[in-house]
C-alpha cells in the first residue's frame, strides 16, 4: 500500500493540514503536498481510467509530465478538466474527481473495451469508415463520439479573470534547477537584465532530491544561497510557478504564471501569460525519465524511478512497502537506497545490463539489496494495483524465471533532455549514441531577426546529466548569452564537486528483448492515449513508416503530455520496427505550449464586455434607451430599428420608413467615412482614386463617387465635397473608413511620394445626422442660424454655420430619395444636436430610423449599397452607373482593368429592379435560373438577387438584381427557386421603384 | 512574431503594431499598356525561398509605408527602408550580400 | 454651446492604479514640413512649446506639442480654443503646403496613475515600459485598438484612443487594474 511516512517531506508542513474530496470522499493532507502526493498518502494509487480501453492507471510521474493523474477539479465557473495531480497543490476545499469511467472509478463498465482491445488497436476506426456505410452513421460514430475525450467539458462561463503582460530582457532563462540558477547568475554578474522562470513552486529541480554536495555542502544550502543572491540583484526578475510554454521568432517567448492556482482565496488573475522579448534565451528545462517498455506497466503501482523517490524526499509519502526496481542504468539505484533508507523493502533490483551497474550497485549489494544482472520484468500481476512481477532474462522470449510479490515497481528506461523549448523556433537535434539521447545540436539553433542563433541549452537539457559538469555547462551558457548580447562575460567561481562514476546506460527498447506479441500488446508507450508497442509495430507494417505518419496513425504523442514520456520510447521501436537507426527515423515536431495552458489566459482581458471594441457613436446611449434593435456594422453598432412597445423588428421598420417618408425622419449617420484631403494635387490624386472628375468640383458642391480597386472592380462609393480651393471632404461607407484612409496613404507614400496632399481622417471628429423628409427643412429653420432654402442650398450642395447655436456642416444630400439634410457637427455636440432636433421636430412626429429602414429606402430609390450590389466582382458597368465613369480622365485607379475583354463583356450580368407578380418578397440570396443543365447536372443561371425588402412606401416586395441582359428585357419575367420549396417569379422592371422623376428630393 | 524596426519614427515595435503590404517595388501599368505587363503588375509576385524585398504599414503607429528586406524562410530582417524609393538603397545591398552572397530578387541583385 | 460631452464624462476606477477619463482636450492634427522655421514658429505660436524631437512630446498643462511621424505633429490646446486654433495656424502658414484639423472631438483621453501605473499599460502594450519615460510619446495599440501614450510624470500617463473606442478603453484599463493584479516588476 502506499502511504505517508513518519518522518521526511521537504515540501510538506505537517503543522498545516489540509483537507480535501476526491471523488466526494473527503481525505487529509499538508500544505505543500500536491494532489498525487496527498492521495498516495491516502492509499489511493488508482487515479483515473485510461482512454481508450478505461484500464485502472496510477500517477507514474512527479510534475508536468504526468499522463495518468489527470483531474476534473473545482465545480461551476471554476471548473477545469485534465488537470495533472502531480502539479496541482492541495488547498482547503479542492474538490478533485477522477475521469474517463462510469458509473464509478472502481466499477467502469468502459473496461469492457479492454475485453475487445484485439479488435481496437491503433487506428482502428479508419476501418470503420469502410463499410458498411451506415455503421458508421448510426452505430461506431455516436459510441465512438460518446467514450471519446477524458475530462468534462466545462458548462459554466469562466469565473476568473486572467491577463497578460509585456516583458523585455537580455537573457530569459527557462527552468530554475542548478543549471538555471547558475547561468542566471552569470548572466546577472556580467550586466545583463535577466528573468529566470521555474514551473515548479521550488527552486532547485533534481538535485533538491538527488541530493549530492557542492563545496563539500549539500546542495540544498548552495541553492538557497544561489536564489537568496539573485533575488537581491536589480537586475534579476524571478518567478517561480511560471512556464516557458513556447519559444516563437524574434526572440518572443511566452511564459504562463499560475497566481492562485494553489491559493484561490487570493483575490486577483488567476494566470498572466508573459508575453516576453529576450535577446537570448537559455533552456535550461532538465530532463524527463523513460519508461521500460514491458507487458504490465501500465498497472497502478508501476512508476518511474525518479518520480518515486521523490514522493519519499519531497512529500514524505511511500508509493509501495515492496519495490521492485527495474533498470538499464545507474540513476535508478538511487531510488532503492532511498526506499531502504525510509524503512521499506526491496526485494530485488532487475538490471537489464548483463554485466550490470557500477558504484550504484556496489552500493545497493552493501546495503543489503539483492541485484540480479541481465534480468528483466516479463510481465507485472494485478488489475488496480501490482502485485507481482514475473522475473525473465532480458536477452530472451519471456521465459519466466521467477515471480516476486511487491505492491509498486520502479522503472528506469533513461534520461530525455527536455528539448521542446530548444525545438520549438527550429532548433535541430543529434542523436547521443553513447548515452541514448537526443539533445541539441548547438550548430543549429533557432535564428533570430539578425539571423544569429539565440537560444542556449544548459545542463540536463543540454544532454549534461551530471550535476557538477552541468554547473559548468550552465556557467558557460550564461556566458555565451552575454557575450552575444557584447557583454564582457565575468567570471563566476564555481562550486567544487565529485563526478560520480556511473557505468554506462544500455538503452532496452523492449522488455524483454525478444518479448512476443502477447506481452508486446501489454507494454504501454503511450499511457494518455492508450498506444502500445504492437500498435507502433502495426502502424510500420500498413505502410505509416515516417515518424509523423506513425504518430498519426497510432496517436503516439498526441495527447495532453504532448509524448513526454512516450516519444522516444515509440521511435525508438518504430526504428527497430523497420530496420533503421533512431537518428533515421527522427523526432515529430515540438508544439508549444509546453505543457496545456488555460485558454483564459490566452485571451488574457479579452473577455465579456471587453472581447473586442464596441465602437459607440456619441448618441448611442439614446439609441439604447429609445429600444435600438443593435446591428454589428464592423466594429460598430448601429440600431437596425427602434422597437417600440410590442413591435416586432418588422413592424418597426416599416413604421420608420412610412414615418420618414410622410414627415420626418432622423438617423445617426455618424459612422460613415469621412476623410479630409487637403493640397495644391488634392484634385488631381482624387481623380486618379475616383471613377468621377472630382477636380473640377466646385467649393461648396457635392458629388457622388466612385472607388474601384486596380483589379477595375467596385471598392467604395460615397458623396465628396469641396469645402474650398484645396480641400476636399470625402464621405466612404462605414466600413469603410479606414480601409480608404489606408488606401489614400499607400498611393501617396508608395507611388506619387512627390504629389503635395496631406489626408486626416476625420470621421469621429464629427457626429454626423440625416434629417430627413418633406418637413427635414422646416426642422432646420426652426433651429434657425443658416439658411437652407432652396435658393440658397440646392441640391448636392454644401455649407456650414451655426446651427441652432451648433457648429454645423450641412450637406444637401440624399439616400432616402425625400427632401434630405446631413448635419454634421463636432461629436462632442452631436447627443445635444440629436436632442435640439428631436425636440424641435417633436411637432413633425420627428422618428429615429435604422439602418434596415435606410436600407429599403435607399433601395426604394434604386441606390446601390456596397456590399450588397458589389461582391469583389462587379464593375460600375455592371450596375448603370457608367455615367460615374469620367470619360475625360486618362487614367485613374480601374481604368486600365476596366479595359479588360471580359469587362466589356455584353454577356456580364446587369442591375435591373425585380418586381415579384404576387408582392412576396424574393428570399436573400436568390439565384434565376434559366433553361437546361450545366456539365455538372445544375440548373443554368441567369441572375441573382443582391437587395430584396418588403417596401411599406408601396405595399409589396422590391428587389434589385443582376440578371443577364437585363436592361434589354424590361417587363419579362424571372424565376427565383426558394429554400422553401416555393418558386418566386418576378418582372424585370426598373429599379427606381419608387418617384422615378425625382420629385420628391428636388424642392 | 517578428520584430521590426520603422525607418521613419524609429520604434522597433512587435508584428502586431504593423500590417504587411505585399511586394515592394511594383511597377504599376495603367491604359495603354499591353495584357502582359498589365498581367504581370496586377498578379505575378515573387514567392522566393530566401531573400524578398516586402512592404510593411506602421498601422498602429506613426501611420508611414515602409520597406524589408527579409529571408521568407528563416525570417532574418536584414534591414527596413524607405518607401519613396525604387530600388533598394546601398547599404542594403551590401547587407544582403555579405549575408546571402550571389542572392536576386527580380531584377536587384 | 452648453451640453458640450467628452465619451464617458468623468468615469474613474481604483485598482492598482487610478483609471480616469480626462474630459475634452483640444488637439490639432497637422501635417507639414516640421523642420520649416515658419512651420516651427507657427506650431510654437499655438501651443506655447518647442516642436520636440523624433517621438518626443512636450506637455504643459493643456498645451503641447508631440513628435507623430516625420511630416505629423499633435498640437494640444484647451478644447474650446481648438477652432481658433486652426485659424490661427491657417492664417500663419496660408500659401505654404500643411494641413491643420481640429480632431479634438475624435479622441478620448484617459490618465492612469500611481505607482503600478506602468504595469497597467505593460499588461496592454507591447513595449517596454522599464525605460519608458516623461518626453517619449508611444503610438502603439492597447489591447485591440490604436492609441497613443505618454508620461506626465513618473507613475502617471495619459492614454489617448478613438472616441469610439473610449468605453473599451475604459473597461480594458480597469481589468488591467484589478485589485490583487500588481505584478510586482516595476
Amino acid at each position: 500500500m502506499s502511504t505517508r511516512l513518519t518522518q521526511g517531506g521537504r515540501r510538506i508542513d505537517r503543522n498545516k493540514p489540509v483537507t480535501f474530496s476526491f471523488n466526494g470522499t473527503r481525505l487529509k493532507g499538508f500544505e505543500g503536498d500536491t494532489l498525487a502526493s496527498a492521495l498516495l498518502a491516502n492509499d489511493q494509487m488508482m487515479m483515473g481510467r485510461s482512454f481508450k480501453y478505461h484500464r485502472p492507471r496510477g500517477v507514474v510521474a512527479s510534475g508536468a509530465e504526468e499522463p495518468n493523474a489527470l483531474m476534473n477539479m473545482g465545480e461551476g465557473g471554476k471548473f477545469e478538466p485534465n488537470q495533472r495531480a502531480t502539479t496541482t497543490e492541495i488547498f482547503d476545499g479542492l474538490a478533485a474527481k477522477s475521469q474517463n469511467h462510469w458509473p464509478n472509478l472502481e466499477f467502469d463498465i468502459g473496461v469492457v473495451n479492454n475485453a475487445f482491445a484485439r479488435f481496437l488497436p491503433a487506428g482502428f476506426y479508419y476501418k470503420t469508415f469502410l463499410f458498411p456505410r451506415f455503421a458508421w452513421k448510426h452505430i461506431y460514430e455516436p459510441f465512438i463520439r460518446q467514450s471519446a475525450g477524458l475530462g468534462q467539458a466545462p458548462k459554466a462561463r469562466d469565473a476568473d479573470t486572467y491577463e497578460h503582460f509585456y516583458f523585455f530582457a537580455d537573457v530569459a532563462v527557462i527552468g530554475g534547477g542548478l543549471a538555471g540558477l547558475q547561468a542566471a547568475k552569470t548572466a546577472a554578474l556580467s550586466g545583463a537584465k535577466v528573468l529566470l522562470m521555474e514551473q515548479d513552486p521550488h527552486w532547485g529541480g533534481r538535485s533538491m532530491v538527488d541530493g549530492g554536495e557542492l563545496d563539500g555542502k549539500p546542495v540544498a544550502e548552495y541553492i538557497a544561497a544561489l536564489v537568496a543572491e539573485l533575488e537581491g540583484m536589480e537586475n534579476v526578475t524571478l518567478r517561480s510557478r511560471m512556464m516557458g510554454a513556447g519559444v516563437y521568432d524574434h526572440g518572443y517567448l511566452l511564459g504562463y504564471e499560475r497566481l492562485r492556482d494553489h491559493a484561490p482565496a487570493l483575490v486577483g488573475p488567476r494566470h498572466r501569460l508573459w508575453k516576453i522579448r529576450a535577446k537570448q534565451i537559455i533552456t535550461a528545462t532538465g530532463a524527463i525519465e523513460r519508461p521500460l517498455s514491458f507487458a504490465g506497466n501500465d498497472i497502478p503501482g508501476v512508476m518511474l524511478a525518479g518520480a518515486l523517490r521523490d514522493y519519499i524526499a519531497d512529500y514524505g509519502v511511500s508509493a509501495g512497502d515492496r519495490v521492485v526496481v527495474v533498470t538499464n542504468n545507474d540513476d535508478a539505484y538511487k531510488t532503492a537506497l532511498a526506499v531502504k533508507a525510509a524503512g521499506l523493502d526491496v526485494p530485488v533490483i532487475l538490471d537489464a545490463r548483463a554485466d550490470g551497474g557500477g558504484a550504484a550497485a556496489e552500493a545497493a549489494r552493501a546495503a543489503g539489496i539483492r541485484v540480479e544482472n541481465g534480468k528483466a520484468i516479463a510481465k507485472v500481476t494485478g488489475g488496480k494495483r501490482v502485485k507481482s512481477v514475473k522475473i525473465c532474462a532480458q536477452a530472451g522470449e519471456g521465459g519466466v524465471l521467477e515471480e516476486i510479490a511487491c505492491d509498486a515497481v520502479a522503472m528506469s528506461g533513461g534520461w530525455s533532455p527536455v528539448v521542446h523549448l530548444w525545438s520549438h523556433c527550429g532548433g535541430k537535434l543529434l542523436w547521443d549514441e553513447e548515452h541514448a539521447m537526443f539533445r541539441p545540436d548547438e550548430t543549429r539553433p533557432p535564428l533570430g531577426a539578425d539571423g544569429a542563433g539565440f537560444v542556449i541549452p544548459a545542463g540536463a537539457a543540454n544532454g549534461v546529466m551530471d550535476m557538477g559538469v552541468g554547473l559548468t555547462d550552465a556557467d558557460h551558457a550564461g556566458r555565451r548569452a552575454v557575450e552575444a548580447l557584447g557583454l564582457v562575460a565575468k567570471t563566476v567561481r564555481l562550486p567544487d564537486f565529485e563526478q560520480a562514476a556511473e557505468a554506462p546506460l544500455q538503452p532496452v527498447w523492449m522488455m524483454p528483448q525478444g518479448a512476443g506479441p502477447k506481452l508486446r500488446m501489454k507494454a504501454w508507450l503511450d499511457y494518455q492515449n492508450d498506444v502500445k508497442v504492437s500498435d507502433v509495430q502495426l502502424a510500420a507494417r500498413e505502410g505509416y513508416e515516417s515518424v509523423e505518419h506513425t504518430k498519426r496513425y497510432t496517436t503516439l504523442g498526441m495527447a495532453t503530455d504532448q509524448g513526454k514520456l512516450s516519444n522516444i520510447n515509440g521511435l525508438a521501436v518504430l526504428s527497430e520496427t523497420l530496420g533503421q537507426a533512431i537518428p533515421e527515423t527522427g523526432t515529430t515536431t515540438f508544439r508549444p505550449p509546453y505543457t496545456p495552458i488555460s485558454i483564459g489566459s490566452i485571451a488574457g482581458e479579452a473577455r465579456g464586455e471587453v472581447f473586442q471594441p464596441v465602437r459607440r457613436t456619441p448618441m448611442y446611449d439614446w439609441h439604447a434607451a429609445n429600444g435600438a434593435h443593435w446591428e454589428p456594422v464592423g466594429q460598430w453598432r448601429r440600431a437596425y430599428a427602434y422597437l417600440r412597445g410590442d413591435e416586432s423588428v418588422h413592424e418597426a421598420v416599416n413604421r420608420e420608413i412610412l414615418a420618414t417618408r410622410e414627415s420626418l425622419g432622423l438617423l445617426d449617420a455618424s459612422t460613415l467615412g469621412k476623410l479630409i484631403v487637403k493640397g495644391p494635387d488634392a484634385g488631381k490624386f482624387l481623380d486618379m482614386l475616383y471613377t468621377n472628375m472630382m477636380s473640377t468640383l466646385k467649393p461648396g458642391k457635392c458629388r457622388y463617387g466612385l472607388m474601384c480597386s486596380e483589379n477595375g472592380f467596385l471598392s467604395d462609393d460615397g458623396v465628396v465635397v469641396r469645402l474650398d480651393e484645396e480641400t476636399f471632404l470625402c464621405h466612404t461607407t462605414t466600413g469603410g473608413a479606414e480601409r480608404i484612409h489606408g488606401h489614400m496613404e499607400e498611393w501617396l507614400q508608395t507611388e506619387w511620394w512627390d504629389w503635395k496632399v496631406y489626408v486626416t481622417n476625420a470621421t469621429e471628429q464629427w457626429a454626423q445626422i440625416g434629417v430627413v423628409g418633406p418637413n427635414s427643412r422646416k426642422v432646420l429653420e426652426k433651429l434657425g442660424g443658416v439658411d437652407v432654402s432652396k435658393e440658397a442650398l440646392g441640391f448636392m450642395e454644401y455649407t456650414a454655420g451655426k446651427l441652432g447655436g451648433f457648429d454645423a456642416r450641412i450637406f444637401r444630400i440624399s439616400f432616402a430619395g425625400e427632401l434630405s439634410y446631413e448635419i454634421a457637427v463636432p461629436a462632442s455636440q452631436g447627443r445635444a444636436l440629436w436632442d435640439a432636433l428631436f425636440e424641435a421636430g417633436a411637432e413633425f412626429n420627428a422618428t429615429a430610423y435604422g439602418t434596415e429602414a435606410m436600407h429599403v429606402m435607399r433601395a426604394e430609390k434604386g441606390f446601390i449599397m456596397i456590399g450588397d450590389e458589389t461582391d469583389g466582382t462587379i464593375i460600375p458597368q455592371d450596375l448603370g452607373l457608367s455615367w460615374a465613369i469620367s470619360k475625360k480622365k486618362e487614367d485613374f485607379l480601374g481604368k486600365r482593368a476596366q479595359a479588360r475583354e471580359f469587362m466589356a463583356n455584353p454577356e456580364r450580368w446587369q442591375l435591373v429592379g425585380l418586381e415579384t407578380v404576387d408582392g412576396s418578397v424574393i428570399p436573400d440570396g436568390a439565384y434565376a435560373v434559366a433553361e437546361g443543365h450545366n456539365a455538372n447536372g445544375q440548373r443554368n443561371v441567369e441572375g441573382r438577387v443582391t437587395s430584396t425588402y418588403y417596401s411599406p412606401t408601396l405595399g409589396k416586395g422590391i428587389a434589385m438584381g443582376l440578371i443577364h441582359k437585363g436592361p434589354e428585357r424590361m417587363g419579362e419575367t424571372v424565376d427565383f427557386p426558394g429554400t422553401d420549396g416555393k418558386t418566386y417569379t418576378a418582372k424585370i422592371v426598373s429599379a427606381v421603384f419608387y418617384d422615378p422623376e425625382g420629385e420628391k428630393q428636388n424642392v | 512574431m517578428l520584430i521590426l524596426e520603422c525607418p521613419y519614427c524609429g520604434v522597433k515595435g512587435e508584428e502586431t503594431e504593423f500590417h504587411a503590404g505585399g511586394e515592394a517595388h511594383l511597377k504599376r501599368f495603367g491604359p495603354g499598356s499591353s495584357d502582359a505587363d498589365f498581367e504581370t503588375y496586377l498578379f505575378m509576385r515573387e514567392n522566393p525561398k530566401g531573400v524578398h524585398l516586402e512592404r510593411w504599414r506602421h498601422a498602429n503607429g506613426c501611420g508611414k509605408w515602409f520597406h524589408a528586406a527579409r529571408c521568407t524562410m528563416t525570417l532574418e530582417v536584414f534591414g527596413t527602408y524607405s518607401a519613396q524609393t525604387y530600388e533598394p538603397p546601398q547599404e542594403i545591398k551590401d547587407i544582403l550580400t555579405a549575408k546571402r552572397p550571389g542572392w536576386s530578387w527580380r531584377n536587384f541583385k | 454651446m452648453s451640453d458640450v460631452r467628452s465619451a464617458l464624462a468623468g468615469a474613474s476606477f481604483e485598482g492598482i492604479a487610478r483609471v480616469a477619463e480626462a474630459g475634452l482636450r483640444g488637439m490639432i492634427s497637422f501635417r507639414g514640413d516640421l523642420s520649416a522655421s515658419k512651420v516651427k514658429s507657427a506650431l510654437k505660436a499655438v501651443s506655447g512649446v518647442e516642436m520636440p524631437g523624433q517621438r518626443g512630446c512636450v506637455v504643459n498643462g493643456a498645451r503641447g506639442l508631440a513628435w507623430m511621424s516625420p511630416d505629423e505633429a499633435l498640437v494640444m490646446v484647451p478644447h474650446a480654443e481648438a477652432e481658433d486654433a486652426v485659424s490661427q495656424l491657417n492664417k500663419a502658414l496660408k500659401g505654404q503646403h500643411f494641413m491643420a484639423e481640429n480632431v479634438s472631438d475624435a479622441r478620448a483621453v484617459f490618465t492612469v496613475s500611481g505607482r503600478h501605473a506602468r504595469e497597467v499599460i505593460a499588461k496592454l502594450a507591447p513595449v517596454d515600459m522599464a525605460g519608458f519615460g516623461p518626453g517619449e510619446i508611444r503610438r502603439t495599440r492597447i489591447a485591440q485598438v490604436a492609441a497613443a501614450f505618454w508620461m506626465d510624470e513618473a507613475d502617471a500617463l495619459t492614454v489617448v484612443c478613438f472616441r469610439s473606442g473610449a468605453e473599451y478603453m475604459f473597461g480594458t484599463l480597469k481589468m488591467a487594474a484589478q485589485p490583487g493584479s500588481e505584478v510586482g516588476v516595476y
